[in-house]
């Protein structure tokens, strides 16, 4: 009986074997590679993380108020100073800040990598069948399964913690831009092309702007999934927010848990409404919605 | 075509075959050949040995149903679809001797087209919508917006250079489908089933539009519908198309009075007769030798190629049979109320 399962049992630890082995040939042959790669991400996780703690954490408040009050309205300019002020009230303010340095520099390289991938993909059938399978696999791939050698490759820290959320957050922009450009109604290309559009006016003038609302659907979606997965990347020292949330877990602490949990929620909130509202023009012109204000104002 | 007008568009023994396997190259193949190409299972024939000319400055109107590949022939002329065999030229080149850019520049200066489904984009305004195809051939913005305005104005939408598509009516949004291709000025318009999605009092106001525009300045219009009173009313020339083939070509009146088939009796079975022959086919040579004074102006007269339906009042109201002129003012007959019931009846 056993003779007959243990071919299979073989082969299963191949596989296994294999991954080992690739690992340990990247770790033995790619170090100058990973190296450069590192530093180049880390570089610019803490340029992104300077910038963002530059001002005060009030200041930083109302320009955050000021655009929501711009492109959403003015109850969630509202929600997004009462929600920042907490986090600061918190004493989370630093973390937070950490966190969406982590999500921004994660989320701007998927978007770097992915939408030129999701405009090949539409328009290459080859591509698409090239990137469909890997795709399926980042999104499927349990995330602790490429912690690990991350973390083997990088070291902890932000760059293994923003690798892993860039390869878990990248799916939807690329799905999304490939779905948004192939729904491109037929007779608009026949439009274009009957005007003389060259393959790269079609993409720019025709298919682009009409694919706009969903790529950005897409856009809202991979940073969406970056915040997830950097609170989980805290395990292999993301630092964040994920931070106090495990340290909650750890000790038991339910009260801090639950503070870092609540400023992950108004991070998400905050991030979510606005990376929206960038797909649909804002809702009425602003200077006559100032002037409806100021209006308000002078009746008093 | 008439004599004296020089073919702008020549079509010669065209087929597109659709095929379900990789197209070769079939550009030397026979008709026999291409004919057992179309008959192999998984293929479609949508256009068979078809050759036309077409003249500058008229309107030619390719009338047919559904699946008569009526579309695909107009694809044919600017390239968006490439055929099997035989040979369009445009102005005396072929088109398929154009690659690339000298391909996208024909369609960017000598042809434009009008869509049955409009076909604007949904996220321009009206005014950057008209503006399009200049856009697309790098005229300078200013410029552009300057002679796009003045398309739209043309087509009645002065008012509404900010409105996007959806905020217009169907019959405003093919004005604007309109003047993006007016905007170009090209001297080739092709205009696929513009009007047949429009309801019938708005398609007749595009037809009165599109004529006036002719009249103001002769552009070459080939101009696809399955409406054989918009056919009629704007056809210089029809081409009844059927299955594919070229059934006949020629004037509503040739094609109402000497059918070369059946089918094409049958397609004129609704139409007015009166709307499409004119006087000069139902001349009756004078019994008694007519004289007319040239200068006698006070007596009925009609032109050869009047209407039936336009001299009907005149016949009506006259008391003896009046005599038809031809261009020369020499009289080639006589029309009353009997000849005109006789060519009724002759149908």
């Amino acid at each position: 009986m056993t003779d007959l399962i243990s071919p299979f049992f073989g082969q299963s630890s191949m596989v296994a074997t294999a991954a080992d082995a690739v690992v340990a040939w990247l770790l033995l042959n790619g170090v100058l590679l990973f190296d450069g790669i590192n530093a180049l991400i880390l570089g610019f996780a803490e340029v992104c993380e300077l910038l963002l703690m530059a001002p005060s954490p009030l200041l930083m408040a109302v320009l955050v108020a000021c655009v929501g009050f711009w492109r959403v309205s003015g109850g969630f300019a509202l929600l997004c100073l009462v929600g920042l002020n907490l986090v600061v009230v918190m004493g989370l303010w630093e973390p937070m800040v950490s966190t969406l340095a982590l999500v921004l520099a994660a989320s701007l390289l998927a978007l770097l990598i992915g939408l030129p991938l999701g405009v090949l993909g539409a328009r290459q059938r080859w591509a698409w069948q090239l990137t469909r399978p890997m795709l399926d696999l980042m999104q499927t791939m349990p995330a602790f399964v490429y912690l690990i050698p991350a973390v083997m490759l990088f070291g902890t820290g932000a760059v293994p913690a923003i690798i892993a959320t860039l390869i878990f957050s990248m799916p939807p922009v690329v799905r999304l831009t490939v779905l948004g450009i192939r729904q491109v109604p037929e007779d608009l290309i026949e439009a274009g092309r009957s005007f003389g559009c060259s393959e790269w006016q079609l993409l720019q003038k025709v298919q682009l702007p009409n694919a706009l609302p969903t790529v950005m659907t897409g856009v809202n979606q991979t940073i969406m999934l970056a915040l997830s997965m950097v609170v989980i990347a805290s395990m292999i020292g993301g630092g964040g927010l994920g931070d106090v949330v495990l340290q909650g877990i750890q000790q038991l602490n339910i009260g801090l848990g639950f503070e870092g949990g609540i400023a992950v929620v108004i991070l998400a909130v905050i991030l979510d409404r606005l990376t929206q509202s960038l797909s649909a023009p804002p809702p009425r012109a602003l200077p006559e919605r100032i002037r409806s204000i100021v209006d308000l104002w002078r009746i008093r | 075509m008439q004599i004296g007008m020089e073919a702008l568009i020549q079509i010669c023994n065209l087929w597109k075959i659709f095929e379900s396997h990789q197209p070769e190259n079939r550009r030397q193949a026979s008709d026999i050949e291409l004919d057992a190409l179309g008959r192999l299972p998984g293929n479609r024939v949508a256009v068979k040995e078809v050759s036309l000319s077409v003249g500058a400055g008229e309107i030619f109107v390719v009338m047919g149903l559904s699946g008569s590949g009526k579309s695909t022939l107009l694809r044919m002329i600017n390239g968006l679809i490439s055929p099997t065999a035989g040979t369009v030229e445009i102005e005396g080149r072929g088109l398929d001797a154009l690659r690339g850019q000298d391909l996208l520049a024909m369609r960017r200066s000598t042809m434009a087209m009008v869509f049955q489904s409009f076909a604007l984009f949904p996220q321009r305004t009206a005014l950057e919508n008209a503006a399009f195809g200049l856009e697309v051939a790098g005229v300078p913005r200013r410029q552009r917006l300057q002679r796009a305005e003045q398309a739209l104005t043309r087509v009645g939408l002065g008012q509404d250079l900010q409105r996007r598509p959806s905020e217009l009516s169907g019959g405003m949004r093919q004005r604007v489908g309109l003047a993006r291709a007016l905007a170009l000025d090209p001297p080739i318009l092709l205009m696929d089933e513009a009007f047949s999605a429009l309801d019938p009092l708005i398609r007749r106001d595009m037809q009165d539009l599109l004529i006036d525009l002719q009249r103001e300045h002769r552009r070459t219009i080939v101009f696809i519908s399955h409406d054989l009173d918009e056919a009629v009313r704007l056809g210089d020339r029809i081409a009844l198309m059927q299955d594919g083939r070229l059934l006949q070509c020629g004037t509503a009146e040739d094609l109402l009075c000497s059918p070369s088939s059946s089918a094409v009796s049958t397609f004129f079975d609704a139409v007015d007769p009166t709307a499409v022959i004119s006087v000069g086919a139902i001349a009756e040579p004078a019994s008694v030798p007519l004289q007319i004074h040239p200068d006698d102006s006070i007596a009925p007269r009609l032109s050869a190629s009047t209407l039936i339906k336009d001299a009907i009042p005149i016949v009506a109201s006259a008391q003896a049979a009046i005599p038809v002129l031809d261009d020369n003012k020499q009289v080639i007959g006589m029309v009353d109320p009997r000849a005109i019931l006789r060519s009724l009846q002759r149908r």
